[in-house]
């Protein structure tokens, strides 16, 4: 075990490259471009064996991930913003598939107007997808994430891809110290791939043919039982991490002082983090307030959630708008609580195309439900800290 | 080899792998086996390998899986392959 201080970005070519794929097909995007280049730096050193397939589009680097995986390789890419959008048919394909690929998605806001920084529309437009998708709020946490997901992709019973999620420069060019194991240590947590089927010329197979109407409902049917089997393998995952390695973000969703609480703030990602910070500010205050930071979006953890409701209500805040209705995250807390629990939700937009949310910031929006019961959805950045 | 099944869309070759899709054809290819020059075209041609080589060269057509597109009696060069609409 070694301490590296590096960039999100950096950490994450370490950890791909620990990981061992055979094949990484990327294009470079900002704020994704530095994993690339790391990766191009570690072929050039002849520290990255697999190989690496330079690729003119997003929409072709996943296609190439896909023929790799469907070949029998163990695969990564990173992309992000428009990248992501652009590999959108292909990320359904690779999930009907059930190929275990691996993908960092460096959250970036959608343009026009032309921006660069942080927010998470980019990935929660791509939620009905059939990626696991997890989301990171240290360079830690990213590190240990994208060694877990091969883990959990290629696990027999989940054999879906996993995006692993962080914003955009807020952590992708932050430098923060970070726990590696030996390459030894990564090779016994994670071993080599073994697939349930690979195209091989000496025992022909065609996949995505044609299906029926009467087989098709059957294997999205597969697709949902592999996300609850990834419910229940995605604690037990990290929690052998823990034992090996010591570092720990949580299970599906990273619980802060919420025993006790009245009122429990839901975000993730970045502001997941930030909002650590005003908890305990709030605490010193008197006001009895906690954190659920949502690590996994998919799947959805509605268990979690409907525990945390039974003695709080919750504060939404979402770093993504669903134009035309509300915040993604706002919209499905309640709708695992309907019907089950009589808690208050309350839904706030901030911190769209990289707008700081600053804890003072998530602190004003605590203060708005406790002390002006702001119902409704705020949009905070546009309306709020007045 | 195989450890374990995933659901996806998977298709292993065999015959029929996809039913009998003879049963999508409307025309059927009828050949005149007496005036065949047995120069195997339409053999050659067929997408669906639905034309059966015999050993002397001499053709038959596989109804079971023939989807009757008829391109076998356009290439036909003594046009001894007539297409009939199914009843």
């Amino acid at each position: 075990m070694r301490v590296v201080v590096d960039t999100g970005n950096h950490i994450a070519a370490l950890a791909a490259k620990l990981a061992k794929p055979d094949v990484i097909a990327a294009y470079p995007i900002t704020p994704q471009t530095t994993i690339v280049e790391k990766i191009a730096e570690y072929v050039a050193k002849g520290e990255f064996s697999g190989d690496y397939i330079c690729v003119e589009s997003e929409h072709s680097a996943m296609s190439a991930c896909i023929g790799a995986s469907a070949a029998g390789a163990r695969t990564f890419t990173a992309t992000s913003a428009h990248g992501l959008l652009l590999m959108h048919e292909m990320l359904h394909w690779a999930a009907l598939a059930r190929l275990p690929i691996v993908m960092v998605n460096v959250n970036r806001a959608i343009g026009p107007g032309w921006t660069i920084w942080s927010d998470q529309n980019d990935s929660m437009a791509q939620r009905d997808t059939g990626w696991i998708q997890i989301y990171c709020s240290s360079n830690q946490e990213i590190f240990d994430s994208i060694i877990q997901a091969f883990k959990l992709a290629e696990h027999k019973d989940v054999q879906l891809p996993v995006m692993v999620c962080y914003d955009g420069f807020i952590l992708s060019h932050t430098s923060m110290p970070v726990k590696v194991p030996e390459q030894e240590e990564i090779d016994d947590f994670l071993p080599k791939r073994e697939p349930a089927w690979i195209l091989d010329p000496e025992n022909p197979v065609t996949h995505g043919n044609i299906i029926m109407p009467k087989d098709y409902p059957s294997i999205r049917k597969a697709m949902q039982d592999a996300q609850e089997n990834a419910k229940k393998l995605i604690p037990e995952i990290a929690e052998e991490w823990k034992e090996r390695f010591g570092t720990y973000h949580g299970d599906l969703i990273e619980k802060y002082r919420c025993e006790d609480a009245d009122y429990i703030i839901m975000s993730y990602a970045a502001l997941g983090a930030e909002s650590k910070v005003v908890i305990d500010m709030l605490r010193k205050k008197g006001k009895k307030v906690g954190l659920a930071r949502l690590r996994v979006f998919r799947p959805f953890p509605s268990e979690d959630i409907l525990s945390l409701a039974e003695n709080a209500d919750l504060i939404v805040i979402d770093r993504s708008i669903s134009i035309g209705f509300e915040g993604p995250l706002f919209t499905e807390v309640k709708s695992c609580l309907y019907g089950k629990s009589d808690a208050k939700v309350y839904g706030f937009i901030a911190g769209l195309g990289g707008k700081d949310v600053r804890y003072t910031d998530i602190g004003k929006i605590v203060d708005r439900v406790i002390e002006r019961k702001q119902d409704g959805v705020l949009w905070y950045d546009v309306e709020g800290g007045k | 080899m195989k450890k374990y099944d995933v659901v996806t869309t998977l298709s292993y070759p065999k015959t029929g792998a996809m039913g009998k899709t003879g049963t999508w054809r409307i025309f059927r290819p009828i050949l005149n086996k007496d005036k065949c020059v047995k120069c195997l075209r339409c053999w050659i041609f067929c997408p669906e390998g639905a034309i059966i080589r015999k050993e002397d060269d001499s053709v038959e057509i596989d109804y079971n899986y023939c989807k009757g597109c008829g391109i076998c009696a356009r290439e036909c060069k003594v046009k001894v392959i007539t297409m009939e609409r199914e009843e």
